[in-house]
């Protein structure tokens, strides 16, 4: 069984391994790196429980291999708080209940922090389209769309008070 | 202290169960991970029906990473090759004769990685030799059908009969009725498919002697007990932890076979067993809900008051009775379906049959079928309006009981608790403008657009259950709480529910924190640790509130009545001196006089009057004197593609009525969650099976759960009518949305077309069902 | 869930990526955005004993007007082609496909050569592609050849494409003024394959009639389809709804849909027809505002 060995820095740390070709990168995550904040919903690529944002842009990592990560970078749920600082998008989720079972919700925050970075102002319309390939099944998603808006709000106002987003 | 420093009920409390969640710092049961901990995949069964000529396990066993492989010969010779269910009826755990749904569990391996066990599976060869499917529960009642459960003495496909209400009286209104409106209606198939799937870690340490699983349940300590009958290892030396459940919905209440199978296993093994089912194991085999087919008769006057209602449903209960309901009422609580109506009589008749399906029944935010009931009722009375030209809110209004009715004896026996509808449906009406969406109607009309409205107004029944008449295996339906209040006043709640998102670390403490007086964020709930949480039955069919909502309350209350002892010591009156008030014990006419509970907390352990016993904290086993009964109205207005079929939602707005609400923003969450099951199923979601009994719907590419562009904005207002009974006047409110919803959708659809002769469509209401129609009717584009 | 065992190569060139290919031949499957490819190895639908990765291969990316082309590497990404302004600006059709491409996520990784080569009737781009009479460019260890869009899929799944070339580019000639494109797809959910989609293109001489017109159809037969009795049906004419009704109902006519879960084959024909009707309508809005 042919293992390949891989470098990927993960949240800013860079970790090595040796894998399976087949390894899919959400087990990588999940299973070699203990990295247990992103999840797995279903096999067919639908549900998005399992985004990350791979070299800066979010993907569903159940449908890529470990070995394509190779040298580059991800960034998981586990890497929105810095120093203790929780990411706008984080913060949120939970002024305005963005989350009820929490299963769908590292996946889909990790959508909206993408959308955020590209579209600092979306409309409601433009975040349902963004969050179309994650599937909630508690929230009936009014209250994700009012997370978003609330941290884009929120990173507005810190990008003109002068501040860097984070 | 304040409302304001409490932050007890009505506050929209920001959840305290969150920090970890947006952290990604959940515990749900694919997180953990023990050392030496082995992975346990299902080989799966191809057909629907058939029998096992031979398995042979020695590939797979040959497999290096493989430790055992597991057959339904081997339980056989422990016993376990059957289970008891729910329902009093027995079901496979594996095979050793016949298999007999498409997905049943047939073998199961067990390796050190979950891709070795992956391929594993695959190298098991089973020979099988295929029978007749037995797909269609009509023919499964004819003679000659193929007989599903041959192990049971009864030889035949019908499992059991129920009826309620009053038979002779409703057949003679029927008879003398001025109007009598038939329809039959199918609720088809589905599947709850919560976004984490269901799995188990299960661990025997033999140096405990105790066996620990892990497992996505919606009520570990009806688990526990089942797992104790069935292994026969007493109760306290298991514990079942039910850690984050990633949405349950009905969908965990079932003891699936990959449990027993892996409690099997790390028994055998004596190492920790993990068990993840995918998405496509989730929903060919794991528990479905509705497949009712319902003939529903009302009888009327040509006025339109309704005078009694017939029905009689066939349900297709898959080939074990493994529903989860109370153990009196295999159709659930179905027979509500006299709704928000007064009526003079009922007569409610259910037939259950076994066809070569999973079991199941009751697994979709259903309150133990009364989706399949209100969407019958709500259906009946559009109808009804149909048949006589009548407005479909003129038509309620006209019909509701009324609120000098309550409590209200339903002709089916329920005992309704409170209730405005009158209230709710003129709230809706105003709210969405109904006037100027039917002159809108008529003007779209006359330039060939489709738009319609649709309404819905839906009594909902919850909170089982009272122990006269609620049991599930015997266990009556009470639930618990126990509190401990520390010295400095901090507070620990445990409860017998377990959330699975509907947010009870928030809510219970904010019960307690009102009763008490004690900060919201002093105070911490937990559950789901059969070890140390009190017994309950679990949260499903919007029970918690209702059931150890009011445990807690009254836990807390017993508290405060020891805490005014404490407080008269300390102020040195008597006990009858003081009142609460203003979340302290204040002396009558000197209420500067008061002591906090925080002070009493303290003097509870530390100057406490003599003779009583130190600390403070209580308990309760809560029996309800009765369930409770939410309400709503419903508004929905769609417009309808003459070119494609397609619906479109415009506009949805819910009134709910829940009672007292604990916390605004989280019934709110709950209420658009609920929406959004209620239309998935109006709009997209069915089980589909071919004529091999193969499913087709087994992934999300085709079953199909709505995404934030397929969903409204939806928008909900409030009533609030308490329950009268409950100590805190609430009612629960999870399946409620789920419940009003598909109705209102399906009425709404039908108004579109019904100047053009359309009565009823059964759901779901796909694009290409609905151009069919439109084709029928001369108006596709 | 879990894929078969395989070997991964990674590749650095279009040679390297070509000579392993023509080692292997069948027993390799190439991964570009593998959003096609991984899903049926989870099934194991496809079981290749080698995965060749080229997406480090430099120089297949590239997005640009060039000699009266759109020229678009294979390698360009569905979220590149939805975000280009020149894309928006001068071939909003093709923004319009890349748009109901699965989902936003999906389509960070899927490519437009994928998107095409995988010979998918139910994939979006094909239809585009055969509107507006592209060109498909294949390299092969015998060097490179340009096939033209109608000669390129040949059965479900099957393309022209010989099991050692790799599809480097596809071509789109520059749209002439006066014309202008639509893509419609009606879909039961967002990340669904088509119910039934049409791409329309038309093309105005000065006096308004139409000179030009592709019209292809997604998932409505074994095969990407070209409507081409419906577009004879336009050329030479002046746009008009009756026409375009014309058109659409030729287009349906063509159409050889499988009946499934997303609708009995009649259901999706009549759809097929609303689309190209739309579809045609919209294009003719844009060739129009190009005046």
């Amino acid at each position: 069984m042919e293992r390949v060995p891989i470098t990927v820095t993960v949240n800013g740390r860079t970790y090595t391994a040796e894998v399976e070709p087949r390894l899919l990168l959400v087990h990588f995550i999940r299973d070699v790196l203990n990295l247990t904040g992103t999840h797995i919903g279903c096999d067919t690529t639908s549900c998005g429980a399992c985004t990350v944002i791979w070299n800066g842009r979010p993907v569903k990592s159940c449908t890529v291999f470990a070995v394509q990560a190779d040298g580059t970078e991800i960034l998981t749920v586990e890497g929105l708080e810095r120093d203790g600082q929780l990411h706008p998008v984080q913060e949120g989720f939970w002024e305005e209940h963005g989350l009820q079972c929490g299963y769908c919700t590292p996946g889909m925050m990790m959508t909206a922090v993408a959308l955020l970075a590209e579209n600092p102002d979306p409309t409601e319309e433009e975040i349902r389209a963004a969050i179309s390939g994650n599937l909630c099944r508690c929230t009936g998603y009014v209250n994700i769309v009012k997370a978003i808006q609330y941290a884009a709000r929120k990173m507005r106002e810190s990008a003109t008070a002068g501040v860097g987003g984070a | 202290m304040t409302a304001t420093a409490v932050r007890g009920i009505g506050v929209p409390v920001k959840r305290k169960e969150d920090p970890r969640f947006i952290r990604g710092k959940g515990t749900y049961v694919d997180d953990v991970k023990l050392p030496g901990m082995l992975y346990m995949d299902i080989v799966r069964s191809p057909y629907a029906h058939a029998r096992i000529k031979r398995i042979d396990v020695s590939k797979a066993r040959a497999m290096p990473g493989v430790i055992d492989v597991i057959t339904g010969e081997e339980l056989a010779k422990a016993n376990l090759a059957w289970m008891p269910t729910l329902m009093g009826d027995r079901q496979m755990v594996l095979p050793t004769e016949r298999v007999v749904y498409y997905a049943q569990e047939v073998a199961a391996v067990i390796a050190t990685d979950r891709y070795i066990a992956a391929d594993a599976v695959l190298a098991v060869e089973v020979e099988y030799e295929p029978l007749p499917p037995v797909l269609d529960p009509f023919e499964a009642l004819k003679p000659d059908a193929p007989l599903v459960r041959p192990d049971r003495d009864q030889k035949t496909n019908h499992i059991w009969h129920w009826e309620a209400g009053d038979k002779e009286k409703t057949d003679r209104i029927f008879q003398e009725a001025e109007v009598v409106v038939a329809q039959d209606l199918y609720i088809p198939r589905i599947h709850v498919a919560s976004i984490e799937t269901c799995g188990c870690v299960a661990n025997y340490d033999p140096a405990t002697d105790k066996l620990t699983i892990w497992m996505t349940s919606q009520a570990p300590h009806a688990h526990r007990t089942v797992f104790s009958l069935v292994t026969g290892i007493p109760e306290h030396k298991i514990r079942v932890i039910s850690p984050d459940i990633g949405g349950g919905f009905g969908g965990k209440v079932p003891v699936y076979p990959g449990y027993v199978i892996a409690t099997y296993a790390t028994l055998k093994h004596k190492k920790p067993i993990k068990w993840i089912e995918d998405r496509s194991e989730n929903l060919q085999a794991d528990s479905f809900a509705r497949d009712y087919h319902i003939h529903a008769e009302l009888a009327a006057n040509r006025d339109g008051k309704i005078r009694a209602l017939r029905v009689k449903v066939l349900a297709d209960h898959g080939a074990f009775d493994a529903a989860a309901n109370p153990s009196r009422f295999p159709a659930g609580l179905f027979s509500v379906c006299t709704g928000s109506y007064d009526m003079e009589a009922a007569h409610v008749e259910v037939d259950g049959v076994y066809t070569t399906k999973p079991p199941g029944g009751v697994a979709y935010r259903c309150s133990f079928r009364v989706t399949e009931a209100v969407h019958t009722i709500e259906r009946m009375v559009d109808i009804l309006a149909d048949e006589l030209g009548m407005d479909p809110a003129e038509i309620r209004f006209k019909n509701f009981i009324q609120p000098h009715q309550f409590p209200y004896k339903s002709p089916t026996g329920w005992e309704y608790d409170s209730g405005n509808y009158p209230a709710a449906l003129q709230k809706a009406l105003d709210m969405i403008g109904y006037r100027e969406l039917r002159r809108e109607q008529a003007e779209r009309r006359a330039r060939g657009e489709l738009m319609g409205i649709g309404i819905s107004t839906f009594t909902e029944i919850v909170g089982a259950g009272p122990s006269h008449t609620f049991d599930i295996l015997g266990i009556k339906m009470f639930d618990s709480a126990e509190i401990r209040v520390h010295p400095t006043g901090a507070v620990i709640v445990r409860i017998g529910v377990q959330t699975q998102g509907q947010g009870h670390e928030t809510t219970f403490a904010q019960i307690v924190a009102e009763e008490l007086g004690i900060p919201v964020e002093y105070i911490t709930v937990e559950h789901g640790d059969t070890d140390t949480a009190p017994y309950g039955l679990g949260t499903y069919a919007s029970r918690s509130t209702p059931t150890a909502g009011a445990a807690t309350a009254v836990a807390a209350r017993k508290i405060r009545e020891k805490a005014r002892l404490i407080a008269a010591h300390l102020l040195e009156v008597s006990p009858d001196d003081l009142e609460w008030k203003d979340y302290a014990f204040r002396v009558k006419g000197a209420p500067d006089r008061y002591k906090t509970m925080q002070e009493i907390a303290f003097a509870a352990y530390t100057n406490f009057p003599l003779g009583l016993e130190p600390g403070l904290e209580a308990e309760c086993y809560y029996d309800p004197p009765n369930l409770t009964f939410p309400f709503g109205a419903y508004v929905c207005v769609v417009d309808i593609d003459r070119g494609t079929g397609q619906v479109k939602i415009r506009e949805f707005l819910a009134v709910d009525d829940c009672g007292t609400i604990i916390n605004p923003m989280i019934v709110e969450g709950q209420i658009h969650g609920g929406l959004t099951m209620g239309m998935a199923p109006a709009l997209f979601e069915e089980i589909v099976y071919d004529e091999n009994g193969t499913m087709l719907t087994d992934t999300f590419m085709d079953y199909l759960l709505p995404t934030a562009v397929e969903t409204p904005h939806w928008k909900t207002a409030k009533t609030v009518t308490p329950s009268p009974h409950h100590p805190l006047g609430a009612k629960g409110v999870g399946e409620s949305p789920t419940i009003g919803a598909p109705p209102a959708i399906v009425n709404a659809v039908v108004d579109a077309l019904s100047h053009l002769g359309v009565r009823h469509i059964d759901i779901p209401i796909t694009p290409a069902k609905l151009y069919r129609i439109l084709q029928e009717k001369g108006v596709a584009e | 869930m879990i894929p078969g065992p395989f070997r991964y190569r990674r590749v650095s060139s279009v040679e390297e990526a070509v000579s392993l290919l023509a080692q292997l031949g069948s027993d390799a499957k190439v991964l570009s955005g593998g959003q096609s490819l991984i899903p049926m190895m989870k099934f194991r639908l496809a079981e290749p004993n080698y995965v060749i990765d080229i997406n480090r291969v430099p120089g297949l990316d590239f997005l640009e007007e060039r000699d009266g082309l759109l020229r678009i590497g294979a390698l360009v990404r569905e979220s590149t082609i939805e975000r280009s302004p020149l894309i928006r600006e001068r071939y909003p059709i093709l923004h319009d496909t890349a748009l109901v491409i699965a989902d936003p996520l999906v389509r960070n990784l899927a490519t437009v050569g994928g998107n095409l080569a995988h010979g998918d009737p139910a994939n979006d781009h094909p239809a585009t592609m055969l509107a507006l009479r592209a060109q498909v460019v294949a390299k092969g260890p015998k060097g490179e050849r340009v096939i033209p869009i109608d000669e390129f899929f040949v059965d479900t799944f099957v393309t022209t494409l010989e099991p050692d070339e790799l599809l480097t580019e596809i071509r789109i000639p520059v749209s002439p003024p006066r014309s202008g494109g639509a893509y419609l797809k009606f879909e039961r959910k967002v990340g669904d394959y088509a119910i039934a989609a049409a791409a329309a293109f038309l093309a105005l001489d000065e006096s308004g009639l139409i000179v030009q017109a592709g019209i292809g159809l997604t998932n409505l037969a074994y095969k990407p389809l070209r409507a081409t009795a419906a577009e004879q049906v336009l050329i030479g004419q002046p746009p008009s709804d009756e026409l375009f009704r014309e058109a659409a109902e030729l287009a349906a006519q063509a159409t050889d849909p499988v009946s499934d879960l997303r609708g009995p084959a009649d259901y999706k024909r009549a759809v097929a027809r609303t689309m190209v009707f739309r579809a045609l309508r919209r294009a003719l809005e844009r060739a129009q505002a190009n005046g």
